[in-house]
């Protein structure tokens, strides 16, 4: 390969048509030629689309035809192509770093108006480029290791379906969950759309098997505290929250719960939604995994205000007997693991339905959440299945809302996918739980999906009533006598073309998908990026949809979006498969934009050491000189643009090569 | 000052937010003047104040930088030791003579294409306000006086005695 950075410079330009994406607004022959003039220049090219393998065959043959030691290309974004460029220019036999890109469609062709301005924009940026490669420098990719085991935080389905598909390529998993079980939402529902295969059926084993596989280490009622290091070698620090319970010993017989000096359930049961009762000491539900109780210390009698007071004779304790898996004394702990790759699948939180006062969530009891009767309608819920409502009676009609916090612009913007098709399936439920009269009020149908279609179509048989319409209100104002004490439902009815009042027994609301509120905080933990409604943002949402822009970080589910459960799964694996390449071919290559000191300038001041974020930067007492810690340093250049007498250079973002930029960018030929 | 006049704004953008974030600008087709030349750095951090000014005396009417917002730069903190260079910098700038509104620094993340569009339009507007900077044509006029004060001196100094004593303290002199 030709490395040779001090020789006669023969650059070669090439600038892409993409189609008419660049040149329907940069007049791309005009720019090859005002290139073509620049010092240094052997050879422009415009040609459609220099990305597809003709055009890189193109920058292959003229490097070997032209004794071409330096390559521009003019066309898209390097964050999409700089990669493939450099890979046809390391086929030519060149150092790939002998390249650089010129982005004149993102960033010129797709946001101006007038094709002279955008033109000359072109040629300005394309100059800067035939400045600056000039001043490249051949350098060496380093190849880093990555520890093989694997970190997928959040044990919702998609967690759990990630860790399993990874686990079974033989990878150690950790899997960390923030609740006392993993299942996410999926195993609080009682059927699923369009199938209304029991949710129970298709994740309790699934649950149980990555309980016990033998390359899965479940974290559960714990978190992530931090994340240190780069792709292929993350030190992660989990925070493992006190259950007061020894989870190697508790066989799950809850004779503790049974034998709590609490005889009856008395505080709010958060997996039923606050439809039910719980202990201090619980379980979650029957099929929580893992089969470990937990002691919850705000309601516990030997905890006062989270503080153990002891004050309690401890019935459970003396329940639990030989066993002895209470230990009240169990402190917060801090464990490191390291993995080479992260999965990120926290999920969703619902719409807060308090949000839209005039459905009147929290001030009429017999107005629900979808997810409440999720809980009402499973035959493990609180009410065993029976639709029983706040006020002790079975409801004879119900209305079901779409759409709540969705597609509004007062609250959450996106369609949140799911809601419909939830909808339908709570309609049939209810229905065929209590024979109600039911009504949906929807905006638009939304039923795209195998077999979702056909769903609706058994609904529509099966007599549930549908009207077109967002709802104004729900009132328990009565106009007439048969509205008495009911719930009024207020919509115009746009099908019909006026407004109606329908008065019922229950409301449903389909409340939409939102970021988690502590999204903003996973993302900075993990480096990510989040889009603008909050949820976290994939690095290309056709191309690479399960990437971050954050390396060897993978999201699944619906952190990411909304989504239903077989587009979760589909996700997930994508997330696991992503996590096996880069485990499996055990090493990454690093970008050389590292930083290095020349020695002979150094004065030894130590402006640069307390600047850099990784402690990369270390100094050599004897010689007097700054070091720096190659494989420690990322590659931001602070400590560049800080040193006092310009003795470090940050590879492939050298002094000189930014001056020449900025030169070029300015230059008036 | 012609109509036609366009002001020539140089922006260094970091590599993670702002960079992505004008992508994003141009996958979501929003139009902004066309003005602006972006240079790519990996972090807002590694804006060396020397760039500015070169840009500025090169020719540029304007500098703008885009990094990530405060918690979220790519490399911890880099975009902090920005702010604080930038705080310098723009008060130097403004000692010098040159109106602070032609440096401007601003958190754009990935997601905020839209800024991008607003941010560059109210930039250009702005400058196109203020009126060309013209350093380079300044600092011909300086080169040309800084000459003639140099022919001057040199005909002092060959009618002067050279003078020991200070010559002395210069060899001497800790650098
Ligand atoms: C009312 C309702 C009914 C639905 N019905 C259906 C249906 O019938 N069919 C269908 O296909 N889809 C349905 N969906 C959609 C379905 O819920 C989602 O597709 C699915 O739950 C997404 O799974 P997930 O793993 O991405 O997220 P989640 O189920 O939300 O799981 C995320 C998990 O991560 C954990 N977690 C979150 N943050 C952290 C953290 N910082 N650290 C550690 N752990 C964390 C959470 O505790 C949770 O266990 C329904 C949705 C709703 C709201
Ligand atoms: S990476 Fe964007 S400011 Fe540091």
């Amino acid at each position: 390969m030709d490395n040779r950075d001090s020789q006669e410079i023969r650059i070669g330009f090439y600038i892409c048509h993409c189609g008419s994406n660049i040149a329907a607004m940069v007049d791309c022959p005009a720019v090859a030629k005002a290139i073509g003039k620049l010092a240094g220049v052997v050879l422009t090219r415009d040609y459609k689309y220099m990305c597809s393998d003709p055009g890189q065959e193109l920058i292959r043959k003229d490097i070997a035809e032209f004794k071409l030691n330096r390559v521009v290309v003019a066309s898209c974004s390097p964050l999409l192509h700089e990669k493939t460029f450099r890979g046809a220019v390391e086929a030519g036999g060149l150092n790939p770093f002998y390249f650089h890109m010129v982005n004149i469609r993102e960033h010129d062709a797709w946001v101006h108006t007038d094709k002279a301005e955008a033109t000359e924009k072109a040629c300005a940026l394309s100059r800067a480029a035939i400045r600056r490669v000039a001043k490249h420098k051949a350098l060496e990719v380093k190849r880093v290791s990555v520890h093989p085991d694997v970190l997928v935080v959040g044990g919702g389905i998609a967690g759990i379906h990630a860790a399993m598909t990874i686990a079974n390529a033989g990878r150690k998993v950790y899997l960390v969950e923030r609740e006392p079980s993993i299942g996410g939402h999926m195993a609080k529902f009682d059927k699923t759309f369009p199938t209304l295969d029991c949710a129970a059926c298709i994740l309790t084993p699934k649950m149980s098997e990555a309980g016990s596989h033998p390359n899965i280490t479940l974290m559960t009622y714990s978190e992530v505290a931090k994340m240190d290091g780069y792709v292929g070698n993350y030190t992660v620090t989990i925070k493992r929250k006190p259950r007061y319970i020894k989870e190697d010993v508790c066989t799950g017989c809850q004779e503790c719960i049974a034998n709590c000096v609490y005889k009856e359930p008395k505080f709010r049961d958060e997996f039923n939604e606050g439809l039910g009762k719980r202990k201090p000491v619980y379980i979650p539900f029957p099929q929580a995994t893992p089969q470990v109780v937990a002691i919850d210390s705000r309601t516990c009698l030997n905890f006062k205000g989270g503080v153990l007071t002891d004050m309690c004779k401890k019935s459970c304790v003396a329940a639990c007997g030989e066993k002895q898996a209470i230990d009240f004394t169990q402190q917060e702990i801090l464990q490191e693991v390291k993995v080479g790759a992260i999965i990120i699948a926290t999920g969703f939180q619902p719409f807060d339905a308090a949000r839209i006062p005039q459905y009147g969530y929290g001030r009429y009891p017999n107005v629900y959440t979808a997810l409440e009767i999720e809980r009402l309608v499973n035959a493990s819920g609180p009410t065993s299945g029976h639709v029983i409502m706040r006020d002790g009676t079975e409801p004879k009609s119900i209305g079901i809302i779409h759409c709540v916090g969705s597609r509004d612009q007062k609250t959450n913007r996106w369609c949140s996918k799911v809601c419909c098709m939830y909808s339908l399936k709570l309609a049939h439920l209810l229905k065929e739980h209590t024979g109600a009269e039911i009504y949906n009020f929807y905006i638009d149908m939304r039923t795209p999906g195998k077999g979702y279609e056909e769903f609706y179509d058994k609904l529509l048989e099966e007599g549930v009533h549908f009207i077109r319409g967002r709802v104004g209100e729900v009132t328990d104002w009565a106009a007439s006598p048969e509205e008495e004490g009911k719930l009024v439902v207020r919509v115009e009815d746009t099908l019909a073309g006026y407004v109606r009042r329908i008065p019922f027994d229950m409301v449903v609301l389909a409340t939409g998908l939102e970021p988690k509120s502590d999204a903003q905080d996973v993302r900075r933990l993990f480096n990510m990026s989040c889009g603008s409604e909050g949820f976290f943002l994939e690095r290309h949402p056709k191309l690479a949809p399960v990437s971050t822009f954050s390396d060897g970080i993978y999201i699944a589910g619906c952190c990411q979006g909304p989504r239903d459960i077989p587009d979760t799964v589909a996700q997930a694996g994508a997330a696991a498969a992503e996590v096996l390449v880069l485990v499996d071919k055990g090493y990454i290559e690093q970008e050389p934009n590292t930083a290095f000191i020349l020695d002979e300038e150094c004065c030894g001041c130590k402006s640069c050491i307390p600047l850099c974020p990784y402690t990369a930067i270390t100094f050599d007492a004897t010689r007097k000189k700054a070091v720096i810690n190659e494989a420690l340093c990322k590659g931001c250049g602070t400590c560049v643009a800080a040193c006092p007498s310009g003795s470090i250079v940050q590879n492939l973002f050298e002094d000189d090569e930014i001056f020449s930029e900025i030169e070029g960018v300015l230059a008036h030929d | 000052m012609t109509n036609d006049w366009s002001p020539r704004i140089v922006a260094f953008f970091c590599n993670w937010c702002t960079y992505t974030a004008a992508d994003l600008a141009g996958v979501s087709r929003l139009k902004y003047a066309s003005n602006v030349r972006v240079i790519r750095l990996m972090c807002s951090g590694r804006v060396d104040p020397q760039f500015v000014l070169d840009a500025l005396a090169k020719g540029a009417d304007a500098v703008l930088i885009g990094g990530c917002h405060p918690f979220d730069c790519h490399y911890v903190e880099g975009n902090y030791k920005c702010l604080r260079r930038f705080q310098l910098l723009k008060r130097m700038v403004q000692e010098l003579g040159i109106e602070g509104d032609r440096l401007r620094l601003e958190w754009i993340s990935a997601a905020e294409g839209d800024k991008v569009r607003t941010v560059i339009n109210e930039m250009s507007a702005t400058i196109r306000r203020l009126g060309p900077l013209g350093i380079p044509a300044k600092v011909e006029e300086w080169d040309r006086e800084m000459e003639q004060f140099a022919a001057g001196i040199e005909v002092l100094e060959s009618q002067a005695e050279p003078c020991e004593s200070h010559a002395g303290v210069r060899e001497g002199a800790n650098v």
